[in-house]
């Protein structure tokens, strides 16, 4: 059979998501944002809600995610995407709302709005980018970096007597009268990726049902900040981040 | 058993190279180029064992900017 005789319409079986702009991402090379952005046209054309979805994009690398995604955006102030979306969903509750964020801007710039609209139970769902590191802005330590790791503001490692401990702000949410479904997937193999684009689909159609907020985590590299190739940076965080911020449900309560 | 055989198309302009469908494919199809670049300078992704794919989609499912299609063809 020839090259030609299999690449035929009828014998596709995968391509780029049709909501996914042509317009080339600026994200790096390897970058797990490309993937979970994939993952996030895919399941809203599975679930058909290409015209009834809002998206609240963060300041952070994510930031241009309207130019990618062929929905309708809007963009926050930093830190306020879970506020926005708060109001956004109130006044167009037939919509599909959710937010993308990054650990910059959630867990530490945002972490008020985001606990408070979590426990208020607002029906959004918070698709949280937790790469351990703030992306965009050069590699600064984040509140969610790891005891021990370097970044340019912390070279000699994260010392808890002088930086504090990492925020396990997924846990915070579990415990939260407001949250529907709580999960931490990660994005580094073709399990993991199928995995999380489940629990994504399943955050959103908790969020449409009026079930409560939904927070998806996704442990994520930053392999530019991080000063490793992306295959490297995907084995240092299954060494490295996994037994912190440990995969799977943390609380799942939409079929009570 | 039928066998399946498959064939990927990279979009080359929208590559950067990162290497991970290269890493994910589980029978080495793919490779970066070495010494052809792309217009932004990236070593791009491409079949070089193309008979052996079988069209599992690993490289398509990984690559974070959507760069391969994939196909699939009973085999007669």
């Amino acid at each position: 059979m020839t090259r030609e005789e299999i690449i035929r319409e009828e014998n596709l079986v995968y391509k780029k998501p049709e909501l996914l702009n042509d317009v080339p991402m600026h994200y790096c090379p390897g970058c797990s944002h490309g993937v979970v952005h994939k993952l996030i046209s895919e399941v809203i054309a599975e679930m058909g809600m290409q015209e009834k979805s809002i998206g609240i994009s963060p300041v952070g690398c994510a930031v241009f995610a309207y130019k990618y995604i062929d929905i309708d955006w809007e963009e926050a102030a930093h830190g306020r995407a879970p506020a926005l979306a708060t109001a956004v969903k109130r006044l167009l509750p037939d919509r599909l709302v959710f937010t993308y964020q990054g650990d910059g801007d959630l867990a530490c710039i945002g972490t008020g709005e985001t606990i408070h609209a979590l426990n208020r139970g607002e029906n959004i769902t918070i698709i949280f980018i937790n790469n351990a590191i703030y992306g965009m802005t050069g590699g600064q330590m984040a509140p969610t970096t790891l005891l021990g790791m370097k970044t340019v503001t912390c070279p000699y490692g994260r010392d808890p007597k002088l930086h504090g401990y990492p925020l396990k702000i997924t846990e915070i949410a579990a415990t939260l009268e407001g949250t529907c479904y709580v999960t931490r997937q990660s994005v580094q193999n073709v399990g993991a990726i199928l995995k999380a684009k489940r629990a994504i689909r399943k955050a959103f159609e908790y969020s449409m049902q009026g079930k409560g907020s939904n927070l998806v985590e996704i442990v994520s590299t930053c392999n530019t900040n991080w000063k490793m190739t992306p295959e490297k940076a995907n084995q240092w965080m299954e060494e490295n981040m996994f037994p912190f911020y440990q995969l799977g449900d943390l609380k799942d309560n939409g079929n009570k | 058993m039928a066998k399946m055989k498959g064939a990927t198309v990279v979009d080359i302009e929208r590559c950067k190279g990162c290497r991970l469908c290269v890493v994910a494919c589980p029978l080495d199809v793919l490779a970066l180029t070495t010494k052809n670049v792309n217009q932004k300078g990236y070593n791009y992704a491409e079949a070089v064992k193309e008979d052996t794919c079988t069209g599992c989609c690993s490289c398509a499912i990984v690559c974070p900017d959507g760069c391969i299609t994939v196909y699939r063809k009973k085999e007669e």
